[in-house]
């Protein structure tokens, strides 16, 4: 009979994955909180899991619903957003001066996207999880991740170099 | 560029997933925490729940972390984190122990591996040995009220999840051998020893079948 793994090693397992897709669906400053809001509720709900789950899965399910309890709580409250870097929009403009300030370019600008697309193409492109288990992740069906995370590369394909050019 | 993960920074996620552990084993959401403690007998997993410590493990002889972690998630809870600041009191009075400083652990203990049967009372008969002292099989299991029953009481010591705290390296064979050890007789020995049996050990040693 399998057994679930004792919670640290999942928790070391799936912590690089987790941050990685907090830093890209809320940025770095709020992904601190709510990497630990996630395992933590993930350790309050751990021994009602079925030992054979997707634990990848499982764990940026709840990561996903963090960022969107930080969305909706920006949405009630708003602030400023950050404008987008000329440079990195610009057909033709110079490299932006490091990765790290391009790529959060491109992330800040996936936050900025309708709901659905926002969490699809982070749970796809910060997370790697597939279009079915994304599905899952959102309680929608794969055809409509599929199309959200096509109808978000579309709109950062007409302001942004070098987006992928299919979900 | 495309669309690809943010970089973390080196050890980012680890020192996060500490932190966490860390709150998980102070805000109670975890049941079970566990250190690494290294000293002369080389390195012990200390593993409590917030009744007491449950488990000291000889990590090497429990075939690694991960096996001694995986009995515990199977046979108490799988909500195990590592916390060494939970493990504070175990680790001083183990230090204090191997410095010889301490006669005597006050650390509160979790019979949650042992039950309430003779096994049980095999233990607190050991744990009833003075610092310096030792006994034999015969007289634990008669402590324990089986005085027949040495064997199992041999088993029971044998199985004894929480070694060093609950001294069953105090009890030798009636014949004056080392007899047994979950952590290997060199181990036992040592332990003697710390305890100002100089080189009783090695005598032991040569004589035990």
């Amino acid at each position: 009979m399998p057994h679930l793994p004792p919670f640290q090693r999942f928790l070391d397992t799936q912590r690089d994955d987790v941050l990685r897709f907090l830093v890209a669906a809320v940025g770095r400053h709020d992904a601190d909180d709510a990497f630990q809001e996630t395992f933590l509720s993930a350790l309050r709900a751990y021994e009602r899991l079925q030992p054979d789950s997707n634990l990848r899965a499982w764990v940026l399910t709840i990561a996903h619903r963090k960022a969107l309890d930080i969305h909706r709580a920006r949405a009630r409250r708003p602030v400023p957003v950050p404008e987008l870097d000329d440079r990195a929009a610009a057909p033709g403009g110079e490299p932006a001066a490091d990765d790290d300030a391009a790529q959060g370019d491109h992330w800040e600008r996936v936050r900025l996207l309708p709901p659905r697309q926002r969490a699809v193409l982070t749970l796809r492109y910060a997370a790697n999880l597939t279009h079915g288990e994304i599905a899952v992740a959102l309680n929608c069906s794969t055809e409509a991740a599929r199309r959200a995370a096509s109808d978000g590369l579309k709109t950062l394909r007409e302001e942004l170099p070098d987006v992928p050019a299919s979900a | 560029m495309s669309l690809h993960p943010p970089d973390l920074h080196p050890g980012e996620a680890a020192a996060l997933a500490a932190r966490t552990a860390s709150r998980a084993a102070g805000e109670g959401v975890a049941e079970v925490a566990y250190a690494r403690v290294d000293g002369p007998v080389g390195r012990l997993v200390a593993i409590a729940t917030p009744r007491g410590l449950v488990r000291l493990a000889y990590e090497l002889e429990n075939g690694g972390l991960d096996s001694v972690l995986d009995v515990i998630a199977r046979r108490l809870s799988p909500r195990i984190v590592e916390a060494p600041a939970s493990l504070d009191n175990v680790r001083r009075e183990l230090d204090e122990y191997f410095a010889g400083r301490r006669r005597e652990f006050d650390v509160p203990l979790d019979w949650g591996l042992v039950g309430s049967g003779f096994a049980r009372r095999v233990l607190e008969a050991a744990i009833a040995i003075p610092f310096g002292a030792t006994s034999t099989y015969r007289a634990v299991a008669a402590a324990a009220g089986s005085p027949n029953g040495y064997r199992a009481a041999g088993n029971a010591l044998g199985a004894n999840p929480i070694p060093i705290v609950v001294p069953c390296h105090r009890v030798l064979a009636s014949t004056g051998g080392l007899g047994g050890y979950t952590g290997g007789l060199e181990r036992k020995s040592l332990l003697l020893g710390i305890e100002g049996d100089p080189g009783g050990g090695q005598l032991a040693l040569a004589t035990d079948g």
